[in-house]
């Protein structure tokens, strides 16, 4: 699409100053987009961490087990980072945006002026809030710091409790006794990532874990972190018992970061409110990634996507957006987690409306679901189910109606229907 | 070149139509892709995330990383769509006597 609006020549131009806000993926791909789309004026990229651009998914596995550098994160290597001059300045933080006159206000250094600017602000790790939980030996993991302080406890002899039995935390778990170490999952909900996924999937994940030897405790809430004598932490749960161990990490999800956005007056609403165009409140402000809340069609309402592939298409969008490109970001959701040897992948906004199609056997080791309104698949998930998901999500996209007694059947290849 | 070096990789009847497969050809991991009966081979790891592409979905000339969903021209190596930004090597293809041989070079 090269359909320009009037405005394309304004942000286009060599004078202009885009500022993007927020140096992780999101951020990474806007930077890049920005000038694939030969945009020649100033480009700043603030970041409050110390690192480049980088993708976060590799952070709970192999960078936490040590067998990958931080590095190998990074979204470009570092001729490629330079090529894109861009002005990046890392552990900064922005406090204010002056929407009036158009420019950054930083905790540190003299304001930046902007034409037009793009929030990649991403998240924050939510915290517990019990006694303790701000204690020693208690940690999250959302970033590259975060990962290279945990990576050391996984070892033979530690034990490591995991507070919160979704995505985070049993990747956590599956790296920690892939280590070595023993791992106690503790969730307040009767079933694993009840949020995201049908029971069949709970199960399959339950039962993943124990086989691995962790203790998985449903249905249980969390007191309090103390620390014993040797200054070890101790997780109490709200039934008495108490969990002694070398390392806490809590997982219970994240919180955008929309405070810069909401002080500014933007929309926001569980996150920074953007159209189709990745465009704000403010028609000169755009955002994207994990803190950007957008109208999503499968879903048929307004969400945040925290996921991988969100993170790099929105910060496109947000980019061509920002020059004034055409853009119509409407994409399926689509996300995935590693765990042990098991890929999950889901495709699609599962819906109570929804019947469900299993194709395979659920408990097996590869099964998937679909979600089917009427004949029309809408969405689809499954362990270890690559391949089939792929096809899934084209029956998706293509909306055409499927022979339902075909699509249960392992036996008709999924490119058949 | 007359002096090209051309090794049996596999039957044609292997790689199934508008689908790839993966082989070892002399010690290297091979994807090898039939798209609409032409065959194309490129090496079968992904530039971007070590997945290997035979594990992928190929549309038209297009295979898809399984991995990030990346996307590589078969026919050339070039990337087409993000994540990927590195071609991956592509390597000459005959097909004669029902089996297909590749120039590795």
């Amino acid at each position: 699409m090269t359909t320009e609006r009037p405005e394309v020549a304004a942000a286009a131009c060599a004078s202009a100053t885009i500022v993007i806000v927020g140096a992780g993926q999101a951020g990474g791909w806007a930077a890049q987009t920005l000038r694939q789309e030969g945009f020649a004026g100033r480009l700043i990229l603030i970041g409050d961490e110390a690192h480049p651009p980088h993708e976060r998914p590799p952070l709970s596995k192999a960078v936490l087990a040590g067998e990958a550098l931080h590095e190998s994160t990074w979204l470009h290597k570092s001729e490629a980072f330079e090529a894109l001059d861009a002005q990046w300045l890392p552990g900064a933080r922005v406090t204010r945006i002056d929407r009036a006159g158009k420019r950054l206000e930083l905790a540190v250094g003299e304001p930046i002026a902007y034409d037009k600017l793009i929030l990649c602000t991403g998240g924050r790790a939510r915290t517990l809030s019990v006694p303790g939980a701000d204690g020693p030996g208690v940690f999250t993991l959302r970033t590259i710091d975060d990962a290279l302080a945990l990576a050391p406890l996984l070892q033979p002899g530690n034990r490591i409790v995991v507070i919160g039995g979704g995505w985070i935390g049993l990747e956590v778990a599956a790296t920690a006794c892939k280590k070595g170490a023993q791992a106690i999952v503790v969730e307040a909900q009767a079933r694993l990532c009840e949020r995201t996924v049908p029971a069949e999937i709970s199960d399959h994940l339950l039962a993943l874990h124990q086989a691995h030897g962790t203790r998985v405790i449903l249905g249980a809430g969390v007191a309090g972190v103390s620390t014993d004598a040797f200054g070890k932490p101790v997780v109490t749960l709200t039934d008495g018992e108490e969990l002694a161990c070398d390392a806490v990490v809590v997982g219970v999800g994240m919180v955008p970061n929309d405070e810069l956005a909401r002080d500014a007056g933007l929309a926001c609403d569980g996150g920074i409110v953007v159209d189709a165009c990745c465009q704000t409140s403010d028609p000169s402000i755009f955002a994207a990634g994990d803190a950007a809340a957008m109208f999503n069609p499968w879903a048929g309402r307004r969400l945040r996507l925290e996921s991988w592939q969100n993170a790099q298409e929105q910060g496109i969008a947000a980019a061509r957006s920002a020059l004034g490109l055409a853009v119509d970001y409407q994409p399926l959701p689509w996300f995935w987690s590693d765990q042990y040897d098991m890929n999950l992948q889901i495709y699609g906004v599962p819906l109570p409306s929804h019947q469900v199609v299993a194709r395979g056997t659920p408990g097996s080791a590869s099964f998937m679901l679909v979600y089917v309104d009427g004949d029309v698949v809408k969405a689809a998930l499954g362990p270890n189910a690559a391949r089939d998901l792929r096809f899934a999500r084209r029956l998706i996209e293509q909306r055409k109606p499927v022979d339902l007694a075909r699509l249960a059947d392992v036996g008709v290849p999924m490119s058949r229907l | 070149m007359s002096n090209t070096q051309w090794i049996d990789a596999s039957a044609v009847d292997e790689v199934p139509e508008d689908d790839v497969i993966g082989v070892m050809v002399d010690g290297r991991d091979i994807a090898m892709y039939n798209a609409g009966g032409e065959i194309f081979a490129t090496d079968n790891i992904c530039t971007h995330g070590h997945a290997r592409l035979c594990e992928g979905f190929l549309d038209g000339h297009e295979i898809e990383c399984p991995l990030h969903q990346g996307k590589f021209d078969v026919r050339t190596g070039q990337p087409t769509c993000a994540p990927v930004t590195e071609a991956i090597r592509s390597y000459p293809v005959k097909v004669e006597g029902g089996r297909i041989w590749l120039a590795l070079g």
